[in-house]
């Protein structure tokens, strides 16, 4: 029942999205009337243009599928609440990141969906890996999000404002501004940790731990691309320096080769497509740089083609796993004739991810040659690494589509290739579905560009430059550079035993990279946690008070050496003689306290004290604090003593030296209390306070009792907070006492 | 402890104290009192009660279990604050109403059933640690 109702959570919305897309050229802001800080410069304001329709489609579009194919993949699992939990908060994360109108907002809906990556990366917590993997991937993105808001305050405070509509328009503002270099640090790092960029893309091919719908959804269709939309959503503002084409042209491009030559050197069908992943991150970052109006267009229809098909291969990837138990390409072959639904939608998934046939990415890949060609000193350079990567993901997509479908099944007893069967309908249909899409639209390409991806880029290049999508430019070279290129990376597959046997030793080299950082970094992190625990947290109460004591004092004798010292109120001129008592009684009952030889004395000692504090009360006509006092002084004696019972018998265990420096620094704190209560009587009261509350009391709380009134009316948040507080504090206190281990003799 | 002449005094003693933790709680909006005051009263009632007979039989006077009693109170003050939200105002908000004849109004307001909570709440606690205190020792 609830497996059919799954996917319609993404279809409806899917389908409220398509109903903007008529208005998709337009920009619309909406606001919800929460969450509003005028000060704090946050709203709850959506934004509604080509960009981020395009993204919310393919969010709930792809989710559709996903959803549906998941209901059937992870039958079986006992934890379904939790991953559907998890899965649907991701997916209101990335649509509330992408169609954020405020910065801070974005910045939250960017952290949610790091965190839900996570839940859905150790969504199996009883494995380390998948442990290790969620930790790496939280690390790494969310230590790029503290720099991202860093950024976003920092434009804030350039432009004044948080609203996208104002920064977009600004950014010649920002661009000039002396922030600007690190404003551009501060977001690349959060872009390039995001979308897995060298040197920080370790995090994803870790990720592929998580179940494959997983991997499918967040790791390649939609999460990974969050990166690619804040520097595509930035562009107007931060984009076109020297500065932006420079970071974002070389990591694009060393992601874009890096991420294709580890694809071919993978065995495992989801890592040669998380690496397949990271290339294509890499080529939307790269053509995000040159930042012509052409290079945006690229970027975006390669965009829109690669989350259709890489989903489709992940999810082609998860029925191989799903019906054989196994990913590794070297132990699967001949699969076509046992599920041949199947095969089809690989290879028309590989064909897309080889970029060349009558597929979207084909197109996109044209563009993206032309772009390149048109980006002066830059051309060069970036020609090789796309060709060299061209080269390169057509093997993957042979390694991905040929070997396990068409390959010679392997034999021996270990092999589980060569069985299985095509799944239900709810697992091949939606891989097939994104397949052809890539071809149908390919083919048909013009109702789709007009629609989503010209508005889409346009909001991104914000020209009114047309964009014009077409298989077939005729014979030109980029096209036989491309046939050159496919028919290269086809040789690459036949022998890529011996490119293995070469990259060998240069493995070694990867033993230096990021992932040793990362270990270094994570290992150096505990260090310093136990070293600072082992110093702060002795599990001594007496340790504990004194680190606070000796904190105090020293903060406030700080505080009055930088304010120029201390001043004193000595006003000690009529004092009457039963105040004087009163005096005399505490100061005697704290000495007696001290100097005590039993627990019993000293307690009652202590009681002297605070019916003394309670008789100063009523002298200074404090009714209420002094009936307080009466009630707790009796409430502590009789907490007391039914503690004493427990205590064993009274004796001194300090050394005297010890109890030396216990009374110094007792007395050095009761002299630095006294001396802020002396120096807090220079304080002017505020007068009009009172007269506010002495005003007001009776006419707007209903009440006479001055104290009561402020308690449970004024100031009834604070009374709210501290009886929470003493609940807390209860619950404490019980469970220190119900859990205690079994005493020792 | 088993004193009789305590045993004795704290039977009559307690429903009185506690008699009076509600009329301090009562009169606390316009003389000294109030839920606070009233509560650690009420708190003192129950530890005659457990000094004069012990922690099992003031469990029984009690009736109701302290966890419950605080989350109650806790309810109470939380749902007082709400009531002043949803008649426009801000959280906790007093709301005021009375009660009685033309001559002889009592006005009755939200802030009271907060100062209500309040008095649970210090009840609660204070009996959830004079409890499991004392039932600890008994064990033992």
């Amino acid at each position: 029942m609830s497996k059919w109702l799954l996917p319609l959570i993404p279809f409806a919305l899917f389908l409220a999205f398509l109903a903007a897309v008529p208005g998709a050229s337009e920009p619309r802001v909406i606001e919800l009337p929460l969450g509003t800080s005028e000060e704090l410069g946050t709203r709850l304001s959506f934004r509604l243009d080509g960009l981020s329709i395009l993204f919310a489609l393919l969010i709930t579009g792809i989710g559709t599928l996903i959803y549906a194919y998941g209901t059937r993949y992870l039958a079986g699992r006992t934890d379904l609440p939790r991953f559907w939990s998890y899965f649907t908060l991701f997916m209101i994360s990335m649509l509330g990141l992408t169609l954020a109108e405020n910065l801070i907002t974005l910045f939250i809906f960017w952290e949610l969906t790091s965190l839900s990556s996570y839940l859905l990366i150790g969504i199996d917590h009883e494995r380390p890996e998948a442990r290790d993997a969620a930790l790496k991937a939280l690390l790494v993105t969310g230590g790029g999000g503290m720099a991202l808001l860093a950024g976003f305050v920092l434009i804030g405070s350039a432009v004044g404002s948080f609203e996208l509509t104002s920064i977009l328009a600004q950014g010649d503002l920002i661009r000039a501004h002396p922030h600007y270099i690190p404003i551009l640090i501060l977001v690349l790092l959060g872009a390039f940790t995001k979308s897995a960029q060298v040197p920080f893309h370790f995090w994803l091919p870790a990720a592929m731990e998580a179940p494959t719908p997983v991997s499918a959804y967040l790791h390649s269709a939609t999460m990974v691309k969050a990166g690619v939309y804040l520097l595509a959503r930035l562009l107007p503002a931060l984009g076109g320096s020297e500065e932006w084409i420079a970071a974002l042209a070389v990591a694009g491009a060393l992601t874009m080769v890096s991420g294709a030559v580890m694809a071919v050197l993978a065995t495992d069908l989801k890592q040669i497509l998380a690496y397949s992943t990271m290339s294509a991150l890499g080529s939307m970052v790269m053509l995000l740089g040159i930042g012509t109006p052409a290079a945006v267009q690229a970027a975006i229809v390669f965009l829109f083609a690669h989350a259709l098909y890489k989903a489709a291969l992940f999810l082609v990837a998860g029925i191989v796993d799903h019906e054989t138990g196994t990913r590794d390409v070297r132990s699967l072959g001949g699969l076509r004739r046992l599920m041949p639904l199947t095969a089809t939608a690989a290879i028309l998934g590989a064909v897309s991810l080889a970029s060349f046939g009558p597929v979207l990415s084909f197109a996109a890949k044209e563009m993206m040659v032309m772009a390149i060609a048109a980006a002066g000193e830059w051309r060069r350079p970036l020609e090789i690494a796309i060709y060299t990567s061209a080269v390169l993901l057509a093997a993957a997509a042979a390694l991905v589509a040929i070997k396990p479908f068409f390959g010679v099944i392997p034999s021996g007893p270990r092999n589980p290739g060569g069985r299985g069967h095509d799944p239900s309908a709810a697992m091949w249909l939606p891989p097939l579905l994104l397949a052809t899409a890539g071809v149908v639209l390919a083919l048909i390409p013009g109702p789709i560009t007009a629609a989503l991806l010209a508005p889409a880029s346009a909001a991104v290049h914000q020209t009114q430059e047309r964009l014009y999508v077409s298989l077939w430019h005729g014979i030109n070279a980029p096209l036989l550079l491309a046939a050159a290129a496919t028919a290269a990376g086809f040789i690459v597959y036949r022998t890529r035993e011996r490119w293995i046997a070469i990259a060998e030793p240069l493995g070694r080299i990867g033993a230096l990279g990021p992932t040793a950082w990362y270990g270094l970094f994570l290992r150096g992190m505990n260090a310093t946690a136990r070293a600072q625990t082992r110093v702060l947290q002795s599990g001594y109460l007496r340790v504990y008070l004194m680190i606070i004591l000796v904190t105090l004092i020293a903060l406030v004798l700080m505080a009055n050496a930088a304010g120029g010292g201390i001043r004193l109120a000595w006003r000690l001129g009529q004092v009457a003689l039963y105040e004087a008592v009163v005096a005399a009684l505490i100061i005697a009952g704290a000495i007696t306290a001290s100097l005590a030889s039993s627990r019993l004395g000293a307690i009652a000692a202590l009681g002297v004290v605070g019916y003394s504090v309670a008789i100063n009360y009523v002298i200074f006509s404090a009714p209420d604090l002094a009936m307080t006092q009466f009630v707790i002084e009796t409430l502590t004696v009789i907490l007391f003593v039914l503690v004493i019972y427990r205590l064993p018998r009274f004796s001194v265990l300090t050394p005297p030296p010890q109890r030396v420096r216990d009374a110094v620094l007792a007395t050095l704190f009761g002299a630095v209390i006294t001396l802020l209560v002396l120096a807090a009587q220079l304080e002017p009261v505020r007068a009009d306070l009172a007269a506010y509350y002495g005003a007001n009391a009776y006419v707007k709380g209903h009440g006479r009792n001055l104290v009561n009134v402020i308690l449970v009316d004024f100031r009834a948040l604070d009374t709210l907070g501290e009886i929470t507080v003493i609940g807390i504090a209860a619950i404490g206190v019980y469970a220190l006492l119900r859990m205690r281990p079994e005493v020792r003799p | 402890m088993s004193s009789l002449i305590l045993r004795t005094a704290a039977r009559y003693l307690m429903p009185l104290l506690l008699l009076f933790s509600i009329f301090t709680l009562l009169r606390g909006h316009n003389l000294p009192g109030g839920g606070f005051t009233g509560g650690l009263l009420a708190a003192t009632a129950f530890a005659l009660y457990i000094f004069a007979w012990d922690a099992a039989a003031a469990k029984k006077a009690v009736r109701i279990d302290p966890h419950f009693l605080i989350g109650t109170g806790l309810l109470i003050a939380l749902g007082s604050g709400f009531v002043g939200m949803f008649s426009g105002g801000a959280f906790l908000t007093g709301v005021w109403g009375s009660i009685g004849s033309s001559e002889e109004k009592t006005a009755i307001g939200t802030p009271l059933f907060f100062d209500i909570g309040v008095y649970l709440v210090v009840i609660g606690a204070s009996l959830m640690i004079l409890l499991s205190l004392t039932e600890q020792e008994e064990k033992e």
